[in-house]
Protein backbone atom coordinates (compact mmCIF):
# COMPACT_ATOMS: atom_id res chain seq x y z
CA UNK A 1 0.00 0.00 0.00
CA UNK A 2 1.20 3.47 -0.92
CA UNK A 3 2.32 5.82 1.87
CA UNK A 4 -0.35 8.04 3.45
CA UNK A 5 1.40 11.26 2.58
CA UNK A 6 1.63 10.40 -1.10
CA UNK A 7 -2.02 9.32 -1.24
CA UNK A 8 -3.12 12.56 0.42
CA UNK A 9 -1.12 14.60 -2.12
CA UNK A 10 -2.59 12.67 -5.03
CA UNK A 11 -6.14 13.00 -3.69
CA UNK A 12 -5.63 16.76 -3.47
CA UNK A 13 -4.66 16.71 -7.12
CA UNK A 14 -7.84 14.78 -7.97
CA UNK A 15 -6.04 11.55 -8.87
CA UNK A 16 -8.68 8.84 -9.34
CA UNK A 17 -6.08 6.06 -9.03
CA UNK A 18 -5.30 7.15 -5.47
CA UNK A 19 -8.99 7.19 -4.65
CA UNK A 20 -9.47 3.72 -6.17
CA UNK A 21 -6.56 2.37 -4.11
CA UNK A 22 -8.13 3.71 -0.93
CA UNK A 23 -11.61 2.35 -1.57
CA UNK A 24 -10.16 -1.03 -2.54
CA UNK A 25 -8.22 -1.11 0.73
CA UNK A 26 -10.88 0.19 3.12
CA UNK A 27 -14.21 0.22 1.27
CA UNK A 28 -15.52 -3.24 2.21
CA UNK A 29 -14.43 -2.81 5.84
CA UNK A 30 -16.10 0.61 5.99
CA UNK A 31 -19.42 -0.79 4.78
CA UNK A 32 -19.22 -3.59 7.35
CA UNK A 33 -18.35 -1.23 10.21
CA UNK A 34 -21.11 1.20 9.20
CA UNK A 35 -23.57 -1.67 9.07
CA UNK A 36 -23.09 -2.32 12.78
CA UNK A 37 -24.62 1.04 13.57
CA UNK A 38 -27.29 1.58 10.91
CA UNK A 39 -30.48 -0.22 9.90
CA UNK A 40 -29.48 -1.96 6.68
CA UNK A 41 -26.89 -2.32 3.97
CA UNK A 42 -28.31 0.48 1.80
CA UNK A 43 -27.99 2.95 4.70
CA UNK A 44 -24.45 1.69 5.34
CA UNK A 45 -23.48 2.32 1.72
CA UNK A 46 -24.95 5.83 1.94
CA UNK A 47 -22.97 6.55 5.10
CA UNK A 48 -19.79 5.32 3.40
CA UNK A 49 -20.48 7.54 0.41
CA UNK A 50 -21.10 10.57 2.67
CA UNK A 51 -17.88 9.77 4.52
CA UNK A 52 -15.81 9.81 1.34
CA UNK A 53 -17.35 13.09 0.26
CA UNK A 54 -16.52 14.56 3.68
CA UNK A 55 -12.97 13.23 3.32
CA UNK A 56 -12.55 14.75 -0.13
CA UNK A 57 -13.98 18.09 1.00
CA UNK A 58 -11.68 18.10 4.01
CA UNK A 59 -8.55 16.77 2.31
CA UNK A 60 -6.97 20.21 1.80
CA UNK A 61 -7.29 20.88 5.53
CA UNK A 62 -6.16 17.39 6.68
CA UNK A 63 -2.98 17.97 8.67
CA UNK A 64 -1.86 14.33 8.82
CA UNK A 65 -1.55 14.33 12.59
CA UNK A 66 -3.35 10.99 12.62
CA UNK A 67 -3.09 8.31 9.95
CA UNK A 68 -5.42 8.61 6.98
CA UNK A 69 -7.08 5.35 8.08
CA UNK A 70 -7.77 6.62 11.60
CA UNK A 71 -9.20 9.87 10.25
CA UNK A 72 -11.35 8.00 7.74
CA UNK A 73 -12.85 5.63 10.28
CA UNK A 74 -13.40 8.38 12.84
CA UNK A 75 -15.55 10.26 10.32
CA UNK A 76 -17.30 7.04 9.33
CA UNK A 77 -18.14 5.93 12.87
CA UNK A 78 -19.43 9.38 13.84
CA UNK A 79 -21.71 9.52 10.83
CA UNK A 80 -22.89 5.94 11.18
CA UNK A 81 -23.70 6.47 14.87
CA UNK A 82 -25.69 9.63 14.16
CA UNK A 83 -27.57 7.88 11.37
CA UNK A 84 -28.24 4.81 13.54
CA UNK A 85 -29.57 6.90 16.43
CA UNK A 86 -31.89 8.71 14.05
CA UNK A 87 -33.16 5.36 12.79
CA UNK A 88 -33.55 4.03 16.35
CA UNK A 89 -31.02 1.23 15.92
CA UNK A 90 -29.34 -0.18 19.06
CA UNK A 91 -25.60 -0.01 18.87
CA UNK A 92 -23.85 -3.38 19.33
CA UNK A 93 -21.35 -1.92 21.80
CA UNK A 94 -23.94 -0.32 24.08
CA UNK A 95 -24.09 -3.38 26.37
CA UNK A 96 -20.33 -3.28 26.94
CA UNK A 97 -20.16 -0.80 29.77
CA UNK A 98 -23.03 -2.08 31.88
CA UNK A 99 -22.87 -4.48 34.82
CA UNK A 100 -25.20 -6.79 32.84
CA UNK A 101 -22.06 -7.96 31.08
CA UNK A 102 -22.01 -11.74 31.48
CA UNK A 103 -18.88 -13.67 32.33
CA UNK A 104 -17.83 -15.82 29.41
CA UNK A 105 -14.99 -18.15 30.42
CA UNK A 106 -12.38 -18.74 27.71
CA UNK A 107 -12.39 -22.47 28.45
CA UNK A 108 -15.22 -24.61 29.83
CA UNK A 109 -14.79 -24.65 33.67
CA UNK A 110 -15.31 -28.43 33.66
CA UNK A 111 -11.94 -28.80 31.94
CA UNK A 112 -10.26 -27.76 35.22
CA UNK A 113 -10.00 -29.39 38.66
CA UNK A 114 -12.56 -28.17 41.18
CA UNK A 115 -12.04 -26.25 44.45
CA UNK A 116 -11.90 -29.47 46.51
CA UNK A 117 -8.97 -30.93 44.60
CA UNK A 118 -5.35 -30.47 45.77
CA UNK A 119 -4.76 -28.22 42.70
CA UNK A 120 -7.88 -26.18 42.08
CA UNK A 121 -7.95 -24.59 38.64
CA UNK A 122 -5.32 -26.92 37.14
CA UNK A 123 -6.12 -28.71 33.89
CA UNK A 124 -8.23 -31.86 34.28
CA UNK A 125 -8.70 -32.33 30.53
CA UNK A 126 -5.60 -30.59 29.10
CA UNK A 127 -5.25 -29.36 25.52
CA UNK A 128 -3.14 -31.29 23.00
CA UNK A 129 -0.04 -29.90 21.29
CA UNK A 130 -1.27 -29.27 17.73
CA UNK A 131 0.94 -29.86 14.70
CA UNK A 132 1.00 -26.62 12.73
CA UNK A 133 -0.14 -28.21 9.46
CA UNK A 134 -3.35 -29.49 11.10
CA UNK A 135 -4.35 -25.98 12.10
CA UNK A 136 -3.29 -24.24 8.90
CA UNK A 137 -4.97 -26.81 6.64
CA UNK A 138 -7.85 -25.81 4.41
CA UNK A 139 -10.49 -27.73 6.39
CA UNK A 140 -9.50 -26.05 9.65
CA UNK A 141 -9.56 -22.64 7.99
CA UNK A 142 -13.16 -23.42 7.00
CA UNK A 143 -13.97 -24.26 10.63
CA UNK A 144 -12.42 -20.94 11.74
CA UNK A 145 -14.35 -18.97 9.14
CA UNK A 146 -17.63 -20.55 10.25
CA UNK A 147 -16.85 -19.96 13.95
CA UNK A 148 -16.23 -16.26 13.22
CA UNK A 149 -19.54 -16.01 11.32
CA UNK A 150 -21.37 -17.29 14.39
CA UNK A 151 -19.85 -14.80 16.86
CA UNK A 152 -21.91 -11.94 18.30
CA UNK A 153 -21.60 -8.86 16.07
CA UNK A 154 -19.13 -6.81 18.14
CA UNK A 155 -16.80 -9.78 18.76
CA UNK A 156 -16.97 -10.71 15.10
CA UNK A 157 -15.97 -7.26 13.92
CA UNK A 158 -13.10 -6.94 16.40
CA UNK A 159 -11.56 -10.31 15.47
CA UNK A 160 -11.92 -9.47 11.78
CA UNK A 161 -10.14 -6.16 12.18
CA UNK A 162 -7.43 -7.46 14.50
CA UNK A 163 -6.70 -10.93 13.16
CA UNK A 164 -7.86 -10.97 9.53
CA UNK A 165 -7.03 -7.38 8.57
CA UNK A 166 -4.12 -7.03 10.98
CA UNK A 167 -5.08 -3.75 12.69
CA UNK A 168 -3.42 -2.77 15.98
CA UNK A 169 -5.34 -2.52 19.28
CA UNK A 170 -5.41 1.29 19.27
CA UNK A 171 -6.58 1.46 15.66
CA UNK A 172 -9.53 -0.79 16.47
CA UNK A 173 -10.39 1.11 19.66
CA UNK A 174 -10.30 4.45 17.83
CA UNK A 175 -12.22 3.30 14.76
CA UNK A 176 -15.03 1.74 16.78
CA UNK A 177 -14.91 4.41 19.51
CA UNK A 178 -14.52 1.88 22.31
CA UNK A 179 -11.82 1.65 24.97
CA UNK A 180 -8.63 -0.35 24.52
CA UNK A 181 -9.84 -2.61 27.35
CA UNK A 182 -13.17 -3.22 25.64
CA UNK A 183 -11.65 -4.16 22.32
CA UNK A 184 -9.38 -6.62 24.16
CA UNK A 185 -12.29 -8.25 26.03
CA UNK A 186 -14.15 -8.66 22.73
CA UNK A 187 -11.07 -10.03 20.99
CA UNK A 188 -10.35 -12.40 23.87
CA UNK A 189 -13.85 -13.85 23.77
CA UNK A 190 -13.79 -14.13 20.01
CA UNK A 191 -10.39 -15.86 19.87
CA UNK A 192 -11.28 -18.20 22.75
CA UNK A 193 -14.45 -19.32 20.95
CA UNK A 194 -12.60 -19.81 17.69
CA UNK A 195 -9.96 -21.92 19.46
CA UNK A 196 -12.71 -23.98 21.10
CA UNK A 197 -14.32 -24.56 17.67
CA UNK A 198 -10.99 -25.72 16.23
CA UNK A 199 -10.48 -28.04 19.20
CA UNK A 200 -14.00 -29.47 18.81
CA UNK A 201 -13.03 -30.24 15.22
CA UNK A 202 -9.47 -31.58 15.75
CA UNK A 203 -9.86 -33.18 19.19
CA UNK A 204 -13.58 -33.94 19.67
CA UNK A 205 -12.93 -36.41 22.50
CA UNK A 206 -10.96 -33.81 24.54
CA UNK A 207 -13.41 -31.00 23.84
CA UNK A 208 -16.29 -33.21 24.97
CA UNK A 209 -14.78 -33.72 28.43
CA UNK A 210 -15.93 -30.21 29.23
CA UNK B 1 11.37 -6.64 50.58
CA UNK B 2 9.72 -8.75 47.94
CA UNK B 3 6.00 -9.10 48.22
CA UNK B 4 4.66 -12.59 48.05
CA UNK B 5 2.68 -13.11 44.86
CA UNK B 6 0.34 -16.04 44.52
CA UNK B 7 0.94 -18.40 41.61
CA UNK B 8 -1.51 -18.34 38.72
CA UNK B 9 -3.81 -21.31 38.26
CA UNK B 10 -4.18 -22.69 34.72
CA UNK B 11 -7.80 -21.56 34.72
CA UNK B 12 -6.66 -17.98 35.44
CA UNK B 13 -3.87 -18.07 32.90
CA UNK B 14 -6.19 -18.82 29.97
CA UNK B 15 -8.03 -15.55 30.67
CA UNK B 16 -4.81 -13.52 30.38
CA UNK B 17 -3.58 -14.84 27.03
CA UNK B 18 -4.91 -11.99 24.87
CA UNK B 19 -3.55 -9.33 27.23
CA UNK B 20 -0.23 -11.19 27.28
CA UNK B 21 -0.03 -11.19 23.47
CA UNK B 22 -0.98 -7.50 23.35
CA UNK B 23 1.72 -6.68 25.92
CA UNK B 24 -0.84 -5.08 28.21
CA UNK B 25 -0.30 -7.16 31.36
CA UNK B 26 1.16 -5.43 34.40
CA UNK B 27 4.79 -6.30 35.11
CA UNK B 28 3.90 -8.55 38.01
CA UNK B 29 1.20 -10.37 36.03
CA UNK B 30 3.58 -10.85 33.14
CA UNK B 31 6.16 -12.31 35.51
CA UNK B 32 3.59 -14.70 37.01
CA UNK B 33 2.38 -15.63 33.52
CA UNK B 34 5.88 -16.51 32.31
CA UNK B 35 6.76 -18.37 35.51
CA UNK B 36 3.64 -20.52 35.08
CA UNK B 37 4.27 -21.24 31.39
CA UNK B 38 7.83 -22.34 32.16
CA UNK B 39 6.57 -25.02 34.53
CA UNK B 40 3.33 -26.08 32.82
CA UNK B 41 3.31 -28.12 29.59
CA UNK B 42 -0.47 -27.98 29.32
CA UNK B 43 -0.60 -24.18 29.38
CA UNK B 44 2.34 -24.09 26.98
CA UNK B 45 0.23 -26.24 24.62
CA UNK B 46 -2.75 -23.92 25.15
CA UNK B 47 -0.71 -20.82 24.39
CA UNK B 48 0.66 -22.46 21.25
CA UNK B 49 -2.87 -23.42 20.17
CA UNK B 50 -3.89 -19.77 20.48
CA UNK B 51 -0.84 -18.67 18.47
CA UNK B 52 -1.70 -21.13 15.71
CA UNK B 53 -5.37 -20.09 15.66
CA UNK B 54 -4.35 -16.43 15.32
CA UNK B 55 -1.96 -17.31 12.51
CA UNK B 56 -4.61 -19.38 10.73
CA UNK B 57 -7.20 -16.60 11.11
CA UNK B 58 -4.71 -14.24 9.47
CA UNK B 59 -4.81 -16.41 6.37
CA UNK B 60 -8.52 -15.87 5.78
CA UNK B 61 -9.19 -13.47 2.95
CA UNK B 62 -10.47 -9.97 3.51
CA UNK B 63 -13.75 -8.94 1.90
CA UNK B 64 -13.64 -7.14 -1.42
CA UNK B 65 -15.74 -4.12 -2.19
CA UNK B 66 -18.69 -5.16 -4.37
CA UNK B 67 -18.45 -3.89 -7.96
CA UNK B 68 -21.70 -1.84 -7.75
CA UNK B 69 -20.64 -0.11 -4.54
CA UNK B 70 -17.19 0.51 -6.06
CA UNK B 71 -18.71 2.11 -9.18
CA UNK B 72 -20.97 4.34 -7.05
CA UNK B 73 -17.97 5.58 -5.09
CA UNK B 74 -15.92 6.25 -8.22
CA UNK B 75 -18.88 8.20 -9.67
CA UNK B 76 -19.05 10.24 -6.46
CA UNK B 77 -15.34 10.95 -6.79
CA UNK B 78 -15.74 12.20 -10.36
CA UNK B 79 -18.65 14.40 -9.29
CA UNK B 80 -16.51 15.91 -6.52
CA UNK B 81 -13.63 16.50 -8.92
CA UNK B 82 -15.81 18.31 -11.46
CA UNK B 83 -17.42 20.48 -8.80
CA UNK B 84 -14.10 21.77 -7.44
Amino acid sequence: MTEDHELVQRLREGDEGAFAELIDTYGATMIRVAQMYVRDRASAEEVVQETWLAVLKGIDRFEERSSLKTWLFRILTNRAKTRGERDGRTVPFSSLAGPSEEAEPAVDPDRFLGPDSPHPGAWAAPPRAWPQEEVLGRETLGVIEMAIEQLPEAQREVIRLRDIEGWGPMEVAEALEITDGNQRVLLHRARSKVRAAVEAYLDPEIARTG
Amino acid sequence: MRLFTRELACQELVELVTAYFDGSLSRSDRRRFRAHIKECDHCTAYLEQMRLVIEATGRLTEDDLEPDAREDLLAAFRGWKESR
